[in-house]
């Protein structure tokens, strides 16, 4: 067991695993986002508990930035050793006749993913650590106290068409970065069988509908305002 | 046809090299490429220039020698074959072909459009083998029963020729459709089991110490490898690495 991270398939293993605990929580992100465009009740009660449950924000919190963390350093490091392992690049290379553009281009796509999570979290993660644990406000009412703050909030956030387009822009290239993650993070933990046809479907479907889903959330909230 | 070539020239491994122009021309269409390489060297030399180096052996599409990247692909336009079975149809009268030796830091180049491709051999002497009793009792293969649908696949693993192809097509330069045909062929069948734990995990140890780079699972590797090896090689690999890893 020992060294595996330092074996090249150990660390397509770590940055598979990384990938489905993320893939995980993009879906209960979603499940959670949904809610706010059918009912601001709803939203806004299981808001307050996720962002004031211990465990979630203790246990779970800690685990999904260490996921996050690793898988953004972990890419960022095959790239670099990918890139050593060919000193110099060919004259002529015609790429798309052997694969698809996303599986060629994961870290460009997962670097406006960064950049847009950096942007996601200055909107909503960072105002509700200020919140809750600097001025310790645990209460998540609105400053009148008359209800909770967590739908106001979200749609005073979709109000400025640029953020809108910058959302709609980071879905899109988390969309191009599922079309070939989601296989590819089953192929590297050697699930390729009678099923892949099948889960290559299903993970196209997923690649597609939930940024779709998160764009179209953004986008009934900015009309709706 | 009428073609322009450009053809990387390396005078030996430290040389920088670079891409040189050359006209062919009256090359027929049922040339297989590496005779439009032998017209032009032919060329070469009555005009008492040095000719393009350039590895072949079989010409059949056996032996793997053949290592040129063709206009942008491993092997050139054409599915399932290696270079010498590329044949001059493929390409259209005026076109310019760049040919180019195999990439990547795991491969050096010796010359021209040859390359060092002795990694492989050293991966194969860490692990690409079994052991069987010779002194007198050894035991046909055939006398021990095999699944069907096993052998099939370990058959199929065992066609790799050890060409390159896979490595030269990765964007990342891995060698792991290579390494995983090896592992698979001996995995898959019970003259393998007895050494199953430390060829996987002695094949992969010198696959990362050649400097291949890490598979991104772009599928590149299985679309241009001559013989269609699958990327079921790979996946069953990984599995075969993690079961060993947790063993040992």
């Amino acid at each position: 067991m020992s060294g595996i991270l330092n074996s090249s398939i150990g660390r397509k293993f770590a940055m598979a695993l990384s990938a489905f605990f993320l893939m995980i929580f993009l879906l209960q992100h979603f499940a959670i986002n949904s809610l706010s465009v059918f009912s601001a009740d709803a939203f806004n009660e299981v808001s307050h508990f996720m962002g004031t449950n211990w465990l979630i924000q203790f246990v779970m919190q800690p685990i999904l930035m260490f996921g996050v963390v690793f898988h953004f350093v972990m890419g960022f490091v095959l790239e670099i050793r990918n890139r050593k392992a060919r000193h110099i690049s060919y004259a002529k290379n015609n790429g798309a006749a052997n694969s698809t553009w996303m599986s060629r281009n994961m870290i460009y796509s997962g670097l406006f993913i960064l950049i847009f999570l950096i942007i996601h979290f200055l909107d909503f993660w960072f105002p509700e650590i200020n919140t809750k644990y600097i001025q310790g406000d645990m209460s998540g009412l609105l400053a009148d106290g008359e209800g909770y703050r967590y739908f106001e909030e979200l749609q005073h956030k979709f109000e400025p068409v640029w953020r809108v387009a910058l959302y709609c822009v980071g879905f899109v290239f988390l969309a191009l970065h599922l079309l070939h993650g989601f296989n590819s993070a089953f192929q590297s933990v050697g699930a390729n069988n009678k099923y892949t046809k099948g889960l290559k479907g299903f993970g196209k479907a997923y690649a597609i509908l939930i940024p779709l889903g998160f764009i179209v959330i953004a986008l009934v909230h900015h009309f709706n305002h | 046809m009428n073609l322009t070539l450009k053809i990387w020239r390396q005078k030996n491994a430290n040389d920088k090299g670079g891409l040189v122009d050359y006209k062919v021309t009256d090359v027929s269409p049922d040339m297989s490429f590496l005779e439009m390489l032998d017209v032009l060297n032919e060329d070469l030399i009555n005009k008492n220039e040095e000719p393009v180096a350039f590895d072949h052996d079989c010409r059949e599409g056996i032996c793997g020698m053949c290592s040129l990247y063709i206009n942008g692909e491993a092997h050139g336009p054409d599915r399932g074959i290696t270079t010498c079975q590329l044949h001059m149809r493929m390409f259209k009268d005026g076109d310019t072909i760049y040919i180019e030796p195999f990439r990547a830091a795991a491969f050096p180049v010796i010359k021209d459009l040859v390359v060092d491709r002795s990694a492989f051999d050293r991966i194969q002497h860490a692990g690409g083998f079994i052991s069987v009793n010779t002194s007198g009792n050894t035991i046909d293969a055939n006398a021990i029963p095999v699944n069907k649908h096993d052998a099939d696949k370990a058959f199929d693993a065992a066609t790799c020729i050890g060409c390159g192809a896979c490595v030269a097509s990765c964007k990342n330069s891995s060698a792991m459709l290579f390494v995983s045909a090896k592992v698979s062929q001996f995995a898959l069948l019970p003259q393998g089991k007895i050494e199953a734990t430390d060829r996987v995990l002695n094949m992969v140890k010198q696959m990362d110490e050649e400097g291949f780079g890490n598979c991104t699972n772009t599928g590149a590797c299985e679309v241009e490898c001559p013989k269609g090896i699958s990327l079921e090689n790979i996946a069953r690999m990984n599995r075969e690495y993690l079961k060993a890893s947790l063993k040992g």
